[in-house]
């Protein structure tokens, strides 16, 4: 039961991050791809109606680990007490930018939210990488059961590193080029003439940068957590999670040749759920490393709740989460196709 | 004040009480954009049509001020109250798992196709995303609310190896009888709340004698609502939760209410102060015999006053405690009064004849939010010393390793970020009342305007 609802938080979350990626990628290319009023627009045209959706992956999941996991959500916000913070402010004001934007026609007022909406996005592709480093590496966790991260301390990986080292900066950066790609692949999916071929080209950058990064990400993994790669290679999930991830790939790699947004953005979303999917199954059972010693980490047996609460929650759940996946294609489908604005911005202004 | 464990309930009373301030908005307007929108399906009016889009406009940005002030608060179980999720987390993880997967998706699903919809999909379908709005975000409040009952009255648990919680009975959580009076309660104050907004705008539109049929339907319809939504608060809601407390929880009652002696012929105090210290309520204005007959139906029988309960189960702030709920009951009975004149004057179609009630109307408009935040003040200062009643303290459910500096340093900057933020809120809805209902002045959301190439395959 407790494998259960690893897999189902550890699936909701990289499911958020596909999902709401393609929202922050849109985000950190805003400016770069779109030049005037119309193309900001198209953009925000293509995520309006779905990144609310897409963020209640993130409340969802976290509401999954919370009931699930009680142990590993006590401990692990509690120890990343103002990372979680800084996040929860990003995540309001760009939420803002999204939702407040046109209200007001005035170009101050648009540049403001603009401005916002794509540095919000950008600080958060790479915080949410930084996260994911930081669960791979670990956290101090001792016998007390509880940890507290600074933000900074030794810039090297080791038991006294805080929130950002070199390590975690490192998986920030890959996340934010790969999140970039998906999100450019996502415009270039949604937008037609300039907008879309600037974000293809986008797309074909920021995936060859990401590519190329991440040799070195998988290296730096196996330095910071090198049981993981010794556990992995035994676990035939992990095998046919890798099978998938190298099926995504090649069809992102197919998609971003060939021009083939649609195509891309599907592998793109697999390649990022399946390297998610594998650091999960490749890290089960254990929710929390300790960098102290493996004897401190926080598996998912000791921070689950009752197994009659895991199995009354999986009955529900077996009716919520297809509902929830059944919403997400409705809405993708009744706002399919390409974005269009009707009025290219010809404003009535106040009466 | 110094201590840790003030900043952290300061830290979540803040923002949760801030955050209230929308949903409570929104879902009761789901209700009357909804009611708007069915009347506007079914005699194919314009005005109520009209009507509608308008409020979906503040809706829109009252509702994406709900969501993002939202998101903090499923944090913050975590970050400022890690002993209390580890403890509850079993119980009352469930209920907010469930609000994520059953009520949020649907809102958020149905908000797009709603807002932006209208011209794409045809009125029928946005009558029905009216109509899944309007369930999701009740159903969200049911969650939340069936959540918040668990802490008030815990049923349904059971206590692990551990000493945590774990989940014993489903139904017996979910359909806790608190939890349905709490609600019924709750919503019916949403309702209240947003019909006074819709009939102070109405009024102040027919004061500045803008959009007079405009005027003359926000006027309608939130009289009317208001009214039957004030009357329902009192009674059966209102009745029921109070008579729930006195059996669950005599001591917040007690404390509520000022009675610091166990008596037959209990009295209402209306009016007075509590001097704790002393035990007795200053310049009392009281209703002799009253309290008693509310709770029990008699006036001979007995409340049960503070006297007979340990001093350490007394709500630890019982001054605010009894200052919250009094401002609560007094403006409930305020609202009836003032929605009851209205009424007649509506009835009489004098209302818009009427300035001084017009202006009064136009005036209400803030003191339901007082209202329900005094009401939310009392459930939760009538909780303590406990934070899940009977079974875990609330001092025992903060962050042990969270220190005082990064709880204050963290609420400022919620405190700064919350104010901006109500500053733009007031600005967008003053400048969309300003304009009234009619042709937007800004296409409101771009994927509003636009059309799908590939919609014609």
């Amino acid at each position: 039961m407790e494998a259960i609802w690893f897999a189902i938080v550890a699936g909701m979350l990289a499911t958020y991050v596909v999902l709401d990626g393609f929202d922050f990628g849109a985000g950190f290319l805003h400016l770069l791809v779109a030049r005037n009023e119309t193309e900001r627009r198209t953009v925000l045209a293509a995520i309006g109606p779905v990144w609310d959706g897409n963020e209640v992956w993130l409340l969802a999941g976290g509401g999954a680990l919370f009931m699930a996991f009680p142990g590993a959500y006590a401990a692990g916000f509690s120890g990343f007490y103002l990372p979680l913070m800084l996040l929860l402010w990003v995540l309001i004001l760009r939420g803002l930018s999204i939702e407040l934007r046109n209200h007001v026609d005035s170009p101050l007022w648009a540049t403001f939210w603009d401005a916002n909406f794509a540095l919000g996005s950008t600080l958060i592709a790479i915080v949410l990488g930084a996260a994911l480093g930081n669960v791979l590496r670990g956290v101090p966790l001792d016998a007390s059961g509880v940890f507290h991260v600074p933000f900074f301390d030794s810039f090297w990986p080791s038991a006294r590193s805080g929130v950002l080292d070199a390590y975690t900066v490192l998986v920030g950066v890959f996340t934010l080029l790969a999140l970039g790609g998906h999100g450019g692949l996502y415009l270039a999916m949604k937008t037609e003439q300039q907008v879309h071929d600037r974000s293809l080209r986008a797309a074909r950058i920021l995936w060859a940068c990401a590519g190329a990064l991440f040799p070195l990400v998988t290296w730096a993994t196996t330095r910071v957590a090198p049981e993981l790669l010794e556990t992995a290679v035994h676990r035939p999930l992990v095998w046919i999670l890798v099978v998938l991830l190298l099926a995504s790939v090649a069809a992102l790699v197919m998609g971003l040749v060939k021009g083939n947004s649609t195509l891309g953005f599907v592998g793109s979303a697999g390649t990022h759920f399946t390297l998610l999917g594998t650091a999960a199954a490749a890290r089960w059972p254990v929710l929390l490393r300790s960098n102290l010693s493996p004897s401190f980490s926080l598996d998912a047996f000791a921070a689950a709740t009752s197994n009659h609460g895991l199995r009354v929650a999986l009955t529900w759940a077996a009716i919520g989460l297809p509902l929830a996946c059944g919403y997400f294609i409705f809405l993708m489908r009744a706002f399919r196709g390409k974005v269009q604005l009707e009025a290219p911005s010809h404003p009535t202004g106040h009466a | 004040m110094s201590d840790a464990l003030f900043w952290h309930r300061l830290h979540f009373g803040f923002t949760v009480t801030y955050h209230y301030l929308f949903p409570q908005l929104t879902m009761g307007l789901a209700l009357l954009i909804l009611l708007l929108k069915w009347r506007a399906f079914r005699t194919g009016s314009t005005l109520h049509n009209e009507a509608a889009r308008f409020w979906a406009r503040i809706f829109g940005v009252a509702f994406a001020m709900g969501v993002v002030t939202g998101i903090p608060l499923e944090f913050q179980f975590g970050t400022n109250w890690s002993r209390f999720s580890l403890f509850a987390g079993g119980v009352i993880g469930q209920t907010l798992a469930m609000e994520g997967m059953f009520a949020f998706f649907l809102e958020s699903t149905f908000l797009g196709l709603f807002l932006y919809g209208e011209k794409r999909f045809g009125p029928r379908a946005h009558l029905a995303s009216a109509a899944a709005l309007w369930a999701g975000s009740w159903l969200s409040g049911y969650f939340i609310i069936a959540t918040n009952a668990f802490m008030q009255y815990p049923v349904g648990h059971s206590i692990g190896p551990e000493g945590r919680l774990q989940l014993a009975d489903f139904w017996a959580f979910v359909l806790n009888p608190w939890a349905i009076w709490q609600y019924l309660h709750n919503m019916t104050a949403s309702v209240v709340t947003a019909s006074f907004v819709v009939a102070g705008v109405g009024a102040f539109w027919s004061l500045s004698g803008r959009n007079p049929e405009h005027a003359r339907l926000a006027l309608r319809t939130g009289v009317i609502a208001g009214l039957i939504a004030s009357c329902l608060m009192v009674f059966p809601t209102g009745d029921r939760h109070g008579k729930l407390l006195a059996e669950k929880q005599p001591a917040t009652l007690a404390a509520m209410e000022g009675l610091f002696e166990s008596k037959p012929d209990a009295e209402l105090a209306i009016i007075g102060q509590p001097d704790v210290k002393r035990r007795r309520l200053q310049n009392p204005v009281v209703v002799p015999g009253m309290l008693s007959f509310l709770v029990y139906g008699s006036f001979g029988s007995t409340v049960t006053g503070l006297d007979r309960i340990s001093e350490d189960q007394w709500p630890d702030n019982i001054e605010l405690l009894y200052y919250a709920y009094h401002v609560m009951a007094g403006l409930g009975t305020l609202f009836i009064a003032l929605m009851a004149l209205a009424a007649v004057q509506l009835r009489r179609g004098r209302l818009e004849k009427s300035p001084p009630l017009l202006w009064a109307l136009m005036l209400a408009m803030p003191f339901p939010y007082i209202a329900t935040t005094a009401g939310w003040m009392t459930a939760e200062l009538g909780r303590q010393p406990w934070l899940v009643y009977g079974l875990m303290r609330t001092a025992d459910g903060s962050s042990p390793q969270v220190t005082t500096g990064n709880t204050l340093f963290t609420l400022l900057g919620f405190a700064g970020l919350y104010l901006v933020m109500g500053i733009l809120f007031l600005y967008l809805v003053g400048r969309e009342v300003a304009h009234g209902p009619g042709t937007p002045h800004a296409q409101a959301v771009p994927s509003g305007e636009t059309r799908l190439t590939g919609e014609a395959a």
